[in-house]
């Protein structure tokens, strides 16, 4: 997708481990009853997609605002050139 | 003493937390748009669904106008009180430690529930004794209380939730707490609705007692 400022980032947020995910073990439970065996370790998150102007703000954005870091771990896992 | 109440965009019990607080001293609704405490005493940051809990609950009311002088009035001593969505908001501004996560039942749970006094020395309970049995209800999805271990001197446990009342999964049974220098407090059960024997208990009004028996500068 070409974005209106230079850089695409895309943060991946996710409950830390140790924490007791409820959601992801709901998943976890629920893919048996479809027939989908052997799954296991699953964790719900979120993710949130931005254009920036300077990626190097992003992972403060998330220390202030898009993460909790008590609760959460963050990882931008992609910023590319939304020009591309 | 007069109580401020905050009223976010998406408060849902900001009146009720103003008859509350009305039934022990003078109190006027705060709107989050605006950012001067001028004559507030106590501040009672309530329950509901501030900005629709975008992202995260709390986290987009902790940067309001009003948030940020709620924010300053909390570090020079003011006793500044978060119910429900309050006390999420006031965990998001760092005021107090932890965070609440989504129910362990990932249910949204509505019932009456028994916290126990902890700690009777604080100015939100000290018309309390220790021990104290509090019949409160509660109404949230979001109330399971976790901070990182290491991070929550137990001192700062202010209610409990009694035995087989965790309503949450809230670790070690905490139902509320307050900040190292006790002048901040929140917590999931909502007092605001027990004030009146009509609707089952009073049992809340002790706490808007207590601060109502705040010295006022």
């Amino acid at each position: 997708m070409v974005g209106a400022l230079g850089v695409r980032a895309r943060v991946l947020i996710r409950p830390k481990a140790g924490i007791l995910d409820p959601q992801g073990q709901a998943v976890e439970r629920a893919l048996p009853a479809l027939g989908f065996g052997g799954v296991a370790n699953v964790h719900v998150g979120r993710l949130i997609e931005l254009d920036v102007e300077d990626a190097s703000q992003v992972p403060q954005m998330c220390e202030r605002l898009l993460a909790n870091p008590l609760i959460e771990d963050y990882e931008v896992v992609e910023v590319q050139d939304a020009a591309a | 003493m007069k109580f401020g109440v905050v009223r976010f965009p998406g408060s849902c019990d900001e009146v009720d937390a103003l008859m509350a607080c009305r039934r022990f001293a003078d109190a006027d609704l705060l709107w989050h748009g605006d950012s001067d405490l001028a004559g507030i005493d106590a501040v009672v940051v309530p329950g509901g669904f501030s900005y629709g809990d975008y992202l995260r609950v709390g986290a987009i009311a902790r940067f309001s106008p009003l948030m940020e002088s709620v924010i300053e009035f909390a570090r020079d001593g003011g006793p500044v009180l978060g119910i429900c969505n309050g006390f999420q908001v006031l965990c998001e501004a760092s005021l107090l430690p932890g965070a609440l996560l989504p129910n362990d039942s990932l249910r949204f749970v509505c019932r009456q529930v028994e916290v126990a006094v902890e700690n009777p020395d604080t100015p939100f309970t000290r018309a309390c004794d220790q021990g104290d049995l509090l019949s409160i209800p509660v109404k949230h999805t979001t109330g399971r209380y976790y901070a990182p271990p290491g991070t929550l001197p137990e001192e700062q446990v202010v209610l409990r939730y009694a035995p087989g009342h965790n309503p949450n999964g809230s670790m070690n049974d905490v139902a509320g707490v307050c900040n190292e220098a006790g002048n901040v407090m929140g917590l999931m059960p909502h007092p605001e609705h027990a004030v009146d024997p009509l609707t089952g208990s009073a049992d809340g009004g002790r706490l808007f007692e207590s601060l109502a028996m705040v010295p006022v500068a």
